[in-house]
């Protein structure tokens, strides 16, 4: 395989984008990202999107994307695999790229969730409709009853869940792109409406509208200093939470993280800091107990004594995660992309690292069922 | 006329009907055509125990359109006794009343009603006992 490089990145704000469209957002971050990288042309293209049929009616944004972004007639393919389709999209341009097929890719995602649609039962779909949602459960749900075991079988407490939305709020309150700029306290996240007990809308990832992209290439266009993507990993699981044997475990998620780590010929112990999946407080806590951050059942003290923390051993969700950040489900993955980039080039301002030279992003489909982990490193 | 998708269910939503591997005698329900533990594909036909514990639980207070207005309702993991787990709503108690490790009896519920035309559909939930 070649190696590959991002040379670029950009992405529009997250939150409620009511004057702009679903190629409106697409099309502002593939340009931004191709302005950020200095080039002209692509030869590919690779969108994420869960669903925007169901979110604003349209299907086929492959080509629409391709069309207004004035890149017809390149290949381009939607990519989906619910929240994850972003970061399964960067996958297929790595390989893209790496097989020798192409030279220079472009890889977004996408989402426009704030239009109209009924949200909780589109985003539902990600879940197994026949034998889950059917019976009333919602993603908020699915969330909760992981929670409870975790709080069961670990002893966890409401606390630990809410210090991973204090944590990414205040990172959030640093990123000028974040739908959420604002701190919040404990007791405000503990205290906070109900939606699925025991989690309350502040350990809710919001409904956002937006969109990010990078532009990958061989070594023929790269550019330094430049981002090399030396590690990719995607696994599945089982769709329904409750056929899985450990409801506290994520298995695919622990896969795609062993999978990349090998890649890359790396650990857990080199991960300078990592943009994670926290579409809801717990998953944050299972996601770093399976990239092997933190032992297995020991995430809520870890992240309550502020071991993931800005200035903590490793930093997770600098740029406010998808609580704070948003949760324009099939951008994240991208968006994830964004800040590790942005992190390592020294360019992310008030919330700025310091020594780092690896970076992980782990982004997940549904309630686990599908994950992918993509590890990054600057290269001077 | 109930839908094709509404009428095909029916075997599992009424009967709790499965399937049990010929090879290493693990249980699927809904019925597979290949066992997800074992590879092996065929099957007999089996049903359901109607007993169990619950394992985890929740209580829904957003509900999207279907079960909007019957929030807030209470939602659990049971395992039941034969090893297979399921998610159902746990019904006639309050959210305070449920705890993990719980004994609970699966039972025939009506759900909601289907489409323009109104169809009810029918389902399954758990009490405590
Ligand atoms: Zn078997």
């Amino acid at each position: 395989m070649r190696d590959v490089y991002i040379i670029g990145v950009g992405m529009t704000k997250f939150g409620e984008l009511w004057d702009k469209s679903l190629r409106d957002i697409f099309v502002e971050s593939a340009l931004s990202a191709m302005d950020d990288a200095g080039v002209d042309h692509i030869e590919s293209m690779f969108v994420g999107s869960m669903t925007p049929g169901l979110f604003v009616g349209q299907e086929h944004i492959g080509a629409l994307m391709a069309d207004y972004l004035g890149a017809a007639p390149v290949p381009a393919v939607r990519v989906e695999s619910a929240c994850c389709s972003g970061g399964m999209a960067l996958r297929l341009g790595f390989f893209e790229i790496a097989s020798g097929n192409s030279d220079i890719v472009l890889v977004g995602g996408v989402e426009k969730m704030t239009d109209s649609a009924d949200v909780t039962a589109a985003l539902a779909t990600a879940a197994d409709q026949e034998y889950e949602v059917y019976h009333g459960i919602t993603f908020p749900g699915l969330y909760a009853l992981i929670a409870r075991a975790h709080m069961a079988r670990y002893g966890t407490t409401r606390e630990q869940l809410a210090s991973v939305s204090v944590k990414n709020h205040h990172n959030g309150s640093l990123n000028p792109r974040a739908q959420f700029q604002n701190e919040v306290t404990k007791e405000q996240v503990i205290n906070a409406t109900l939606i699925a007990d025991p989690l309350t809308i502040l350990d809710s990832s919001p409904v956002s509208d937006g969109a990010a992209c990078a532009i990958l290439v061989s070594e023929k266009y790269l550019k330094k200093p430049a981002v090399k993507i030396i590690g990719s990993g995607a696994a599945t699981d089982r769709i329904a939470l409750h056929q899985r044997d450990d409801i506290t475990e994520l298995r695919a998620v622990k896969v795609s993280a062993e999978r990349a780590y090998r890649m890359a010929g790396i650990g857990p112990e080199n991960i300078d800091f990592a943009e994670v999946h926290d579409c809801f407080s717990i998953a944050e806590l299972c996601i770093i107990e399976e990239l092997g951050f933190v032992e297995k059942g020991k995430s809520g003290p870890f992240i309550e004594s502020g071991n993931t923390m800005l200035e903590g051993k490793i930093p997770v969700n600098t740029s406010g995660g998808l609580k704070a950040k948003g949760h324009p489900v099939g951008a994240t993955g991208i968006a994830q992309v964004v800040e590790v980039v942005e992190q390592l080039k020294g360019t992310a301002g008030k919330r700025q690292l310091k020594n780092i030279h690896i970076g992980l992003t782990h982004n997940m489909g549904g309630s686990g069922a599908s994950s992918v982990v993509h590890i990054l490193k600057l290269v001077e | 006329m109930p839908t094709p998708g509404y009428t095909r269910e029916i075997p599992q939503r009424y009967r709790l009907e499965a399937n049990k591997c010929k090879n290493c005698g693990k249980i699927s329900f809904p019925p597979r055509l290949v066992c997800p533990y074992c590879g092996a594909r065929n099957f007999e036909p089996t049903k359901l125990s109607d007993t169990g514990k619950i394992v985890t639980f929740t209580t829904i207070r957003v509900a999207p359109g279907r079960y909007a207005a019957y929030v807030p309702y209470s939602i659990a993991i049971i395992e039941l006794n034969d090893g297979v787990k399921i998610t159902t709503q746990v019904v006639d108690c309050k959210p305070e009343d449920l705890e993990i490790g719980k004994a609970v009896r699966i039972i025939f519920r009506k759900m909601y009603p289907e489409g323009k035309t109104g169809i009810i559909c029918y389902g399954y939930k758990a009490v405590l006992i």
